[in-house]
This record gives C-alpha cells, sequence and structure tokens, in this order.
C-alpha cells in the first residue's frame, strides 16, 4: 500500500531526533486520531534553516512525511520553507494511500508550527 | 524468508482433511441440491449430512441451524430477521460496545427503522456484567445479543448468566459465537442461548458459509426472499461445498478442542511472560484468565500499531492491532476505548492469535524480533523519555 519511497523513509529515517538549544520547535496532530509530530529546527542569523530533527508517534505515512519535511527544508529560508505544503511532502514521496492525506499527512504543518515559534522568540528577544 | 501467521482472529487456513471432503462438490457432484434428479439428491442428502452432524455438535436439531454466506450474514439475520419479525412484541435491543460490527452498526442501523436500542458498557477487560444487563431490560426490550468472545482482546463473556437472565425477563438472547467456535463449548442448551451465530472460516473450514441457530419456536423473517431454501429463511441455492467443509471443521475442532486447549494456553502464556520480560511499559487487554487461549493482545506504551505491524511484516511476521490506521476508521478500535483504555495507550495495540500450527519457536522468534522493533519506534516518540 506504500510506495518504495515512503518505505525508505519509514525504515530508514536520516533526521530523527532532537535539538536540544533548537530556535524553533513545533508540534501537529492529537492522540485521538494517533499522530504526534514534532519538528526542532535550528536557524542562523539570515533565517536560513541549518539543522532539522523530528520525533514523531503515528503510522508509517506519519514517520514518512515527518523525515521527508526535514530533507527538503534543510538549506532554505523560512520564507521558503513555508512554501512546502503537505501536498508538496506527499508529492516528494511519490504519493501516499488516498486515507492516509489527512490525519497521516501534517509534517508540512509541524513545520510551520516550529517556525511561528522562532519567529516569535525572535520577536521577543528584538 | 519463513512467513509466521499471528493471526487467526482474522481467518484460519483450510485443514486438508476439509478440503478433501469439499473438492468434489466443485466438480463431479455440482447438482442442485432443489434439483429432483440423482446430482440433485446427492447434493440434498450431502446438505442434510452436514446439518445432521452440525446439529450434533451444537445439541441441537437439525431444523433449528440456518446456513448462511458468512458470520456477518448470521448476525445480520438474528438482528434483523428477529426484530422485524417480532416488532408487535416490543420495539426495544440491547446489544454490548464491544461487539464485531456485523452486530453492533446492524443494531445502530434499527434504529432508523423505529426501534430504540441499548449499548452495555463493559468493565476494564471487556466483560459484560448480567447485572447491568438485567437493569437495562425494559418491558418493551424483545432481543439482547451479546458475543460469546471478543474477536480483538479474546475476552469471554458468561453467556450462560447473561442467557438466564434473558430467559427469566422472557427475552430472546442471540450471541455472536464466531471467535469461540473451536475453543470453547457451543452446546446450545448448557449456554442457554435461543439464536448463535458460526463462520466456518474462523475454524480451519472455508470463507463464504456460515450458520444461525435459531431455537425451535423463535420467529424470525428472511432478510434474502426468493427459492425457498433452509425452510424459507434463507433464499438462495445451497454453497454445497462450504456447508460440506464447514461441518468437517467443527468435527474436527471439537474433537481436538480440549487438547488444542491446553497447548494454545501454553503458548500462549509463554508469549505473555516473554513480552512482559522483555519489553518495559506494556499492558495485556483482555481479561487475564477468562480469555481466549490463543489471544494475546498487548498495548505499547509511545508506539502507534501501524508502524509495528510494518517492521513485523517486513521481519515475516503476520498480526493485527487496533490502531486507526488498522481499524478501517479514524478512531481507535472501539473494543479498547470501550474499556476506558485511553486513546493514544489503544493505538498501541498489538494482537497476535496463535493457531494449530504455532510452534514454541515461532514464539521466540516473535520474541527476538520485537524487542529491538519497539526499541527503535520509541526512540522516533514525542512520547517517550527514557527513564
Ligand atoms: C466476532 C465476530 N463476529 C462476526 C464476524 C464476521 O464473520 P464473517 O467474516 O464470516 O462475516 C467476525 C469475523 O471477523 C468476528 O470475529
Amino acid at each position: 500500500m506504500y510506495s518504495e519511497k515512503v518505505m525508505d523513509h519509514f525504515m530508514n529515517p536520516r533526521n530523527v531526533g532532537e535539538i536540544a538549544d533548537a530556535d524553533g520547535v513545533g508540534t501537529e496532530g492529537n492522540p485521538v486520531c494517533g499522530d504526534i509530530m514534532r519538528i526542532y529546527i535550528k536557524v542562523d542569523e539570515a533565517d536560513r534553516i541549518t539543522d532539522v530533527k523530528f520525533k514523531t508517534f503515528g503510522c508509517g505515512a506519519a514517520i514518512a512525511t515527518s523525515d521527508m519535511v526535514c530533507e527538503m527544508v534543510i538549506g532554505k529560508t523560512i520564507d521558503e520553507a513555508l512554501q512546502i505544503t503537505n501536498a508538496a511532502v506527499a508529492e516528494a514521496l511519490e504519493g501516499l494511500p488516498p486515507n492516509k492525506m489527512h490525519c497521516s499527512n501534517l509534517a508540512a504543518d509541524a513545520l510551520h508550527k516550529a517556525i511561528a515559534d522562532y519567529k516569535e522568540r525572535k520577536a521577543k528577544q528584538a | 524468508m519463513n512467513r509466521i501467521y499471528f493471526d487467526h482472529a482474522a481467518t484460519t487456513p483450510v485443514r486438508p482433511e476439509v478440503l478433501t471432503e469439499m473438492l468434489p462438490y466443485f466438480t463431479e457432484n455440482f447438482g442442485n441440491p432443489s434439483s429432483i434428479y440423482a446430482w440433485g439428491r446427492e447434493n440434498r442428502s450431502a446438505i442434510d449430512r452436514a446439518r445432521d452432524s452440525i446439529a450434533a455438535q451444537l445439541g441441537c436439531t437439525a431444523r433449528e441451524i440456518i446456513f448462511t454466506g458468512c458470520g456477518s450474514e448470521a448476525d445480520n439475520l438474528a438482528i434483523k430477521g428477529f426484530a422485524l419479525a417480532n416488532q408487535k412484541k416490543g420495539n426495544h435491543i440491547i446489544t454490548s460496545a464491544v461487539e464485531h460490527h456485523a452486530v453492533l452498526d446492524t443494531v445502530k442501523y434499527m434504529t432508523k427503522l423505529g426501534f430504540e436500542i441499548t449499548i452495555l458498557p463493559v468493565d476494564q477487560y471487556g466483560m459484560v456484567s448480567p447485572d447491568e444487563l438485567a437493569k437495562a431490560i425494559r418491558p418493551e426490550t424483545i432481543l439482547v445479543s451479546i458475543m460469546y468472545a471478543n474477536n480483538e482482546v479474546g475476552t469471554i463473556n458468561p453467556i450462560p448468566e447473561l442467557a438466564k437472565v434473558c430467559r427469566e425477563a422472557g427475552v430472546c438472547f442471540h450471541t455472536d459465537a464466531v471467535q469461540a467456535a473451536g475453543a470453547l463449548d457451543l452446546n446450545v442448551d448448557k449456554l442457554g442461548v435461543d439464536m448463535m451465530s458460526l463462520s466456518a472460516h474462523k475454524f480451519y473450514g472455508p470463507k463464504g458459509v456460515g450458520l444461525l441457530y435459531v431455537r425451535k419456536g423463535v420467529k424470525l423473517d428472511s432478510l434474502i426472499h426468493g427459492g425457498g431454501q433452509e425452510r424459507g429463511r434463507r433464499a438462495g441455492t445451497e454453497n454445497v461445498a462450504g456447508i460440506v467443509g464447514m461441518a468437517k471443521a467443527l468435527e474436527l475442532a471439537n474433537a481436538e478442542r480440549l487438547e488444542m486447549n491446553a497447548r494454545l494456553t501454553a503458548l500462549r502464556d509463554r508469549l505473555i511472560i516473554g513480552l512482559r520480560d522483555r519489553i518495559p511499559e506494556i499492558r495485556l487487554n483482555g481479561h487475564p484468565t477468562e480469555r481466549l487461549p490463543n489471544n494475546v493482545n498487548i498495548s505499547i506504551r509511545y508506539i502507534e500499531g501501524e508502524s509495528l505491524l510494518l517492521n513485523l511484516d517486513l521481519k515475516g511476521i503476520a498480526a493485527s492491532s487496533g490502531s486507526a490506521c488498522t481499524s478501517g476508521s479514524l478512531e481507535a478500535s472501539h473494543v479498547l476505548l470501550a474499556m476506558g483504555i485511553p486513546h493514544e495507550i489503544a493505538h498501541g495495540s498489538l494482537r497476535l492469535t496463535l493457531g494449530r500450527k504455532t510452534t514454541e519457536a515461532e514464539i521466540d522468534y516473535l520474541l527476538e524480533v520485537l524487542p529491538p522493533i519497539v526499541e527503535k519506534l520509541r526512540a522516533m516518540s514525542p512520547l517517550y523519555s527514557p527513564s
């Protein structure tokens, strides 16, 4: 039911972990649906994402999309990162089964929350 | 890679002895049992023999058995067929929160036809209490449907006590015994049931055949009208091979039942103890002792069931889970939730159901491959903080 690419990112995720001194953290999903994704980002002075990690509780699609969004966002500016949609993540994974397009495809939303958290912290500092 | 099947509650393979009995009815003995010539008559007597054999196993008469196309159809026939035939007597139906959807959704559907329903809660083990049932019965109650053994957590309900409550109140009692067949006593008089559903593919018979036992005197409307088969209660040319196969499978299952239960219980407990020893923060779902001998259902905290099943599949192991992604709905298993298990723990459930061919070596293989998978998934989980 999953593409080879999904299975690869699910079985061998490259970006699992936490960033202890993250500049932004975003969590999306809820336990009722059985998917919780948390994304940590590190951002430099030029607003460029230099490191990104995730922790996810969820199904194969939830883990694969989390890993993929990390891969897509590394090295991008936060403005570029905000352009990434859940649909784009699914596409980069060569598609998801239809029933996985909603609840398990929230990684971009988690990323956007991490960016919002970063902006908020930055605003507070200024 | 060797494949290991730990999903016997989902379905079982047809036993070779069963298949041998069935085969002639696909080829030489192809006649329609309703035809008057030899081909037909021979098949009519094959069905009669099967019906007699099953009646002997259940302790009922042959006329009390209606063959159906599956367990779900038997459940539908029991509920819709009984409710429609008896609606002048009352309009209230009682069931439990942990039924298979073949019962639960059918009972809920009856509200569209003007029936009122009560869905009984269960205790933390998934068991229905006879006292709760007695309290729920009203003057308008006509039917109670409560499963014998649960398909997800294996909990066995006190059917004789529940049936007694109904008998004393003059209410018809149906039980879905689909998961009980092969493991538990199916004698309808000892159980005290008025109707009982079975499905052949759960006890090493073929898929696509089931039956409903209906006690003499219980009125039932047919759901499938047409030819007069099954004494007008279920039209359609009989699935002769399937019926013959179901009878053989039930004979074999009952003959080996006690011996098989002892063997499976030992394997089951080896598995449960092994899991507890090797994986921290797990819990056994379902009753500790009143459970099917082949059922293990655990919740593994901080991880989700589908990702667990995918990992097990890559190791050649077939199992199932009550997570939303595998329950076919947007929520985790209604059974686990009804038992009061929180959502995130229900999503992390793993059901392993053993079968007659399960070996100790297979159990030990599972015990070897599961802990590293759990560790890997927990390391990815934002809910987990290792102590
Ligand atoms: C308790 C219970 N009832 C009913 C059914 C439905 O049986 P069938 O698959 O034959 O329709 C099942 C099988 O999944 C079951 O486990």
